[in-house]
């Protein structure tokens, strides 16, 4: 066994375990720290297989963003775990069964192995290039359109975001320029015909 | 397990944990947070067999893809707890089944 098994074996360890605390966490927040741990521990997975760009933006784009929002909002929300846990294990045969079933599928697909004999592995030129360089010329050279629709796809999602979450505050005293430019004379002053008013017996002082 | 990684070690991985995402889905079928984080693993676990494959084949597209497929799913993240405070603004509850206000 040597070093990279051992520490493939260490991190799928912790992964899976992490996993395992996400689903079954008595509260969010909890779930949410494990979440971070389980992407954590992929991340050094994906580190294996040398993929290194994909790791460190793994940490970066999860962990650093994602789930901090994750936990402002688990924070944020006044939420009642213990109504939700109720009968928490009562699906848990059935969920047990689905999810075994999904696993030994896998497993049956993957037993027969893939034939790796035709594959060819990255070439020495290649491999001197490096992973971030190899991922950023592929990127733009054959994906360029594909990752300007990603780009389109990001701004779409912030704008949604901002629009759903927003929401008017009825106290503030804020000024509508539209409204101001559109008023006319007529809307501010209003001139009235009346008799003129005299008194008769002015006081004396 | 002894020896040297091999290809199926990583996919073996990738299977275990989605599985365990589904029976997150199952067990969590009330709290709407937990339902979303289940998710992000499934597309963990998905995107690790893209990278196991990309490694073991020598080809550079499986990690593109697992580029896009992050772009997508934090876009996915964030609209989805946005939607998520708008529902517990208005109903004041995240329970899934709470939210029937569709009739299904």
């Amino acid at each position: 066994m040597n070093t990279t098994t051992l520490l493939f074996d260490v991190f799928a360890a912790v992964l899976l375990g992490a996993a395992f605390g996400v689903i079954t966490a008595r509260s969010t927040v909890h779930a949410a720290l494990y979440l971070v741990l389980a992407f954590f521990s992929a991340a050094c997975v994906w580190m294996l297989l040398k993929a290194e760009f994909l790791a460190i933006a793994l940490v970066l784009v999860y962990v650093g963003a994602v789930m901090v929002l994750f936990l402002f909002v688990v924070m944020m929300l006044d939420i009642n775990t213990d109504s939700m846990r109720f009968n928490f294990w009562r699906h848990f045969p059935l969920a047990g069964l689905v999810g075994a079933l999904i696993a030994l599928e896998m497993t049956l697909v993957l037993r027969g192995g893939f034939d790796l004999s035709l594959a060819k592995p990255f070439s020495a030129a290649e491999l001197k290039l490096g992973n971030t360089k190899q991922l950023g010329v592929e990127l733009y050279t054959n994906y360029l359109y594909p990752l300007q629709l990603a780009a389109v796809l990001l701004l779409v999602a912030i704008i949604a975001a901002i629009a759903l979450t927003l929401r008017e505050r009825k106290d503030s005293r804020h000024v509508d320029a539209s409204q101001q430019v559109r008023a006319k004379k007529a809307d501010r002053v209003r001139l009235v015909k009346m008799a003129p008013v005299v008194d008769d017996a002015p006081e004396k002082t | 397990m002894s020896g040297t990684l091999t290809l199926s070690h990583f996919l073996s991985l990738g299977a275990i944990l989605f599985s365990l995402s589904v029976i997150g889905i199952f067990l969590n079928r009330r709290n709407l947070i937990v339902l979303l984080m289940a998710i992000e693993l499934m597309l963990l676990a998905v995107n690790l067999n893209f990278i196991a494959f990309s490694h073991y084949l020598g080809d550079m597209d499986g990690q593109v893809f697992v580029f896009f497929i992050l772009t997508v799913a934090a876009a996915e993240s964030a609209i989805g707890l946005a939607i998520l405070v708008v529902l517990f603004r208005s109903r004041e509850s995240i329970n899934v089944q709470d939210l029937d206000r569709l009739k299904g």
